[in-house]
């Protein structure tokens, strides 16, 4: 089955548990949305779906077309077509974008079998326009001074660069003013195709005007409490977080 | 018998194997007056450098360790146990074909001759304690540059070495000056006549192949007035069970206007102690420049220094020092100015793995009475692990008002969110850490010349390879 199939799935940091039984599918071609409040365990699941040792999963299961994620080191799931745009991604002061990405690309080849330059400047400069961003870019260290806009559009670069199966975008949307989110909303949707599954983590409904889901969900204390179609969305604005927590306790006591 | 199957036991980089000894000189195990009188013999050194060793012999055991600042594991060196003289007891050769079989291989699998064909003007080979291989490209030869081994400088061109030879490192700079005083032999010795630029490096290659051994070459370049010469050093041994120790003494002579660049590739086994000694002189106008990379040992202390003389000379010290898991890298740099108008620079970046520990120590002196001289000192420090250390002791006296000098230090640390945000893009651990370090020195590697900066990054990857899982 071609997708990320997320079953039934526990974590916990220290002894609190911050998802507590998320069943989630996003099949490849699907845009799926998933808003919650704050604190409700989106950016969590994500970090989980990533490997980041700093969390545990007590139960449930994850799988990216039928492998089973949660047993792989976080360079392999990458390797393997799971990508993380990150909500605060790091600094790695001293290597430029373009050689981060050839270094990445080049983890992606078989031993011995050496990445070919041209072609691959071709495709960053390439992705660069379509980011609207300026060449010269590529030679800044990885997210050294960026701007939150910069940083957001950085990772939306390496998304295009590396052409995952799977993309988890965390909050992409945080800390962008309205030209910024454009931008990256066009990045996006340019990267959209049958051969890309993408579940973007959001907290307000605004960046969904711009990347309009297949479907959403909504995700309170660690549990999806709704999910629908694209106007689920529209009615959560309106109604606010309390209404879908109402759903919440409804999914509890008719279980 | 000698074979590629049962002699070789890698295990780390491509610098650790071996292959039994063949040699017909020894001056057998321990230092004693003996000792230092069968080297002289077997060398036929001329009364002078006879007295000039047991002069060094003296000094050396008058002298204390110097533990008082500098590391206690130094007092693990058993010099009784030491053996310090092993040569085959022939020149050197000027054909590789004629070097014997098995340092022939050694040199070919550590891609010595390769590269002498690709890019570089002279080589000269060093197999334990004595030169196997020495040969310069014809036409350098031809401009009068002089490029042979110590020992055939001592005997072929005794005035201009005796001129320089311990006038910028004299015997009791230092204990360990002191000791190759004594017992010195091999390093490189280089003459560039007045004006000659030498276009391509020259490289000497220091391999230490024998367990028990100490090696103590000794290198002495002179670039005449207007001058302009590259050299470029490596050296590697095998990991024995026992310490090797390396204790060098390097002096460069700038005269007016010349130019001298010095580049080490230090790429030693875990278990030598590198104690050497490296200072350059440089006249009116001329510029010594050290571009010091430290990988490997047990302990290094190493400080390039540079004497600026003359008005308007200029020093400059490029170090990179890696210490790894076990390994002390004690390095730095003094910059010692005589003269109006003179300039330096160090740019110092250590990075420190698991335990290993690097120390910064720098000393920049400026006399009062001198006027308009100037220096730049940056070191930084990168931390792998939370167990990793750096500490950095800069000495710098400036006196007089008219000098100007900077100073700026840093230290970071590869933190576990970084590594986590580059495995997320397909790099492995190992590679994540590399790329992090690479970045770390990517602006002072730049300034290197291409090949030793290709050269450079792998031995880093490598280092990373096995520190990590």
């Amino acid at each position: 089955m071609k997708e990320l199939n997320i079953e039934n799935l526990h974590i916990t940091v220290g002894d609190q548990e911050i998802v507590r039984g998320l069943t989630l599918r996003v099949p490849r071609g699907e845009v799926h949305a998933l808003m919650g409040p704050n604190g409700s365990g989106k950016s969590t699941l994500a970090k989980v779906l990533a490997g980041h040792l700093d969390y545990q999963v007590t139960a449930g299961k994850v799988f990216m077309d039928g492998e089973n994620l949660l047993e792989l080191e976080p360079d392999e799931r990458a390797r393997r077509g799971l990508f993380m745009a990150f909500q605060y991604p790091s600094e790695i002061p001293g290597v430029t974008i373009a050689n981060f990405l050839r270094a990445a690309l080049q983890s992606r080849l078989p031993e011995g079998e050496e990445l070919e330059a041209t072609d691959y400047y071709a495709k960053l400069y390439e992705k660069i326009e379509l980011l609207g961003m300026d060449r010269s870019f590529t030679s800044r260290a990885v997210n050294e001074g960026f701007s939150g806009g910069e940083k957001k559009r950085t990772e939306i670069l390496q998304l295009a660069i590396l052409e995952p199966k799977y993309a988890v975008l965390d909050e992409t949307d945080s800390g962008l003013d309205i030209d910024a989110l454009k931008t990256v909303a066009h990045g996006v949707n340019s990267l959209r195709g049958p051969d890309l599954g993408i579940l973007l983590i959001t907290h307000y409904q605004r960046l969904l005007n711009y990347i309009i889901p297949d479907h959403v969900h909504v995700m309170v204390a660690g549990r999806i409490v709704r999910s629908g179609r694209k106007e689920l969305a529209l009615e959560l604005e309106e109604r606010g977080y309390d209404w879908a927590r109402e759903g919440a306790f409804e999914a509890v006591y008719t279980r | 018998m000698k074979t590629d199957t049962t002699a070789i036991d890698i295990d780390r980089g491509k610098g650790d194997f071996f292959y039994p000894e063949a040699h017909v000189r020894d001056a057998g195990t321990g230092l004693s007056e003996r000792t230092v009188r069968y080297i002289s013999d077997v060398k036929e050194d001329p009364d002078w450098v006879r007295e000039f060793r047991l002069r060094g012999l003296k000094t050396f055991l008058e002298k204390p360790l110097p533990t008082h600042w500098a590391s206690k594991d130094l007092e693990a060196i058993d010099f009784a146990k030491i053996r310090y003289y092993l040569a085959p007891g022939t020149e050197p050769k000027r054909s590789w074909d004629e070097v014997p079989d098995d340092i022939k291989r050694t040199f070919e699998r550590l891609g010595i001759p390769e590269q002498e064909r690709k890019f570089l003007a002279g080589v000269e080979a060093q197999f334990d304690s004595e030169a196997v291989y020495s040969n310069i490209k014809k036409a350098v030869g031809e401009q009068g540059v002089i490029f042979v081994g110590s020992t055939e400088g001592l005997k072929h061109y005794p005035e201009i070495f005796r001129k320089w030879f311990g006038k910028v490192i004299p015997i009791a700079d230092n204990k360990f000056s002191a000791l190759n005083s004594a017992v010195f032999s091999g390093g490189s010795f280089i003459y560039v006549p007045p004006g000659v630029k030498v276009k391509h490096p020259l490289q000497a290659y220091f391999r230490i192949n024998a367990e028990n051994f100490g090696q103590f070459e000794r290198t002495l370049i002179i670039a005449d007035e207007g001058s302009e010469v590259t050299y470029m050093e490596g050296c590697t041994a095998p990991k024995f069970n026992t310490p090797t120790l390396h204790s060098a003494v390097v002096e460069l002579i700038a005269l007016k206007g010349a130019k001298i660049q010095y580049i080490t590739v230090q790429n030693w086994a875990s278990n030598v102690f590198n104690l050497v000694t490296k200072r350059g002189l440089a006249q009116e106008n001329a510029e010594v420049k050290w571009i010091d990379c430290n990988i490997g040992s047990r302990l290094t202390m190493k400080y390039p220094s540079v004497i600026m003389k003359g008005r308007k000379a200029r020093g400059e010290v490029l170090s990179i020092a890696l210490a790894n898991d076990g390994q002390h890298q004690d390095t730095g740099a003094k910059m010692i100015h005589a003269a109006d108008e003179t300039t330096s620079n160090i740019v110092s970046k250590s990075i420190s793995i698991g335990k290993g520990r690097a120390t910064y120590r720098g000393l920049v002196h400026v006399p009062k009475h001198l006027k308009h001289c100037k220096n730049n000192t940056e070191c930084d420090a990168l931390l792998i692990n939370a167990t990793s250390r750096t500490d950095t002791y800069p000495a710098i006296t400036v006196r007089g008002t008219g000098n100007a000098v900077q100073h700026e230090a840093s230290v970071s640390q590869v933190s576990a969110e970084q590594i986590f945000y580059m495995q997320q893009r397909g790099l492995t651990e190992a590679q994540a850490m590399s790329l992090s370090v690479n970045g770390f020195v990517n602006d002072l590697v730049r300034q290197f010349p291409m090949e030793y900066s290709v050269e450079l990054k792998r031995l880093i990857e490598l280092e990373m390879e096995g520190s990590v899982g």
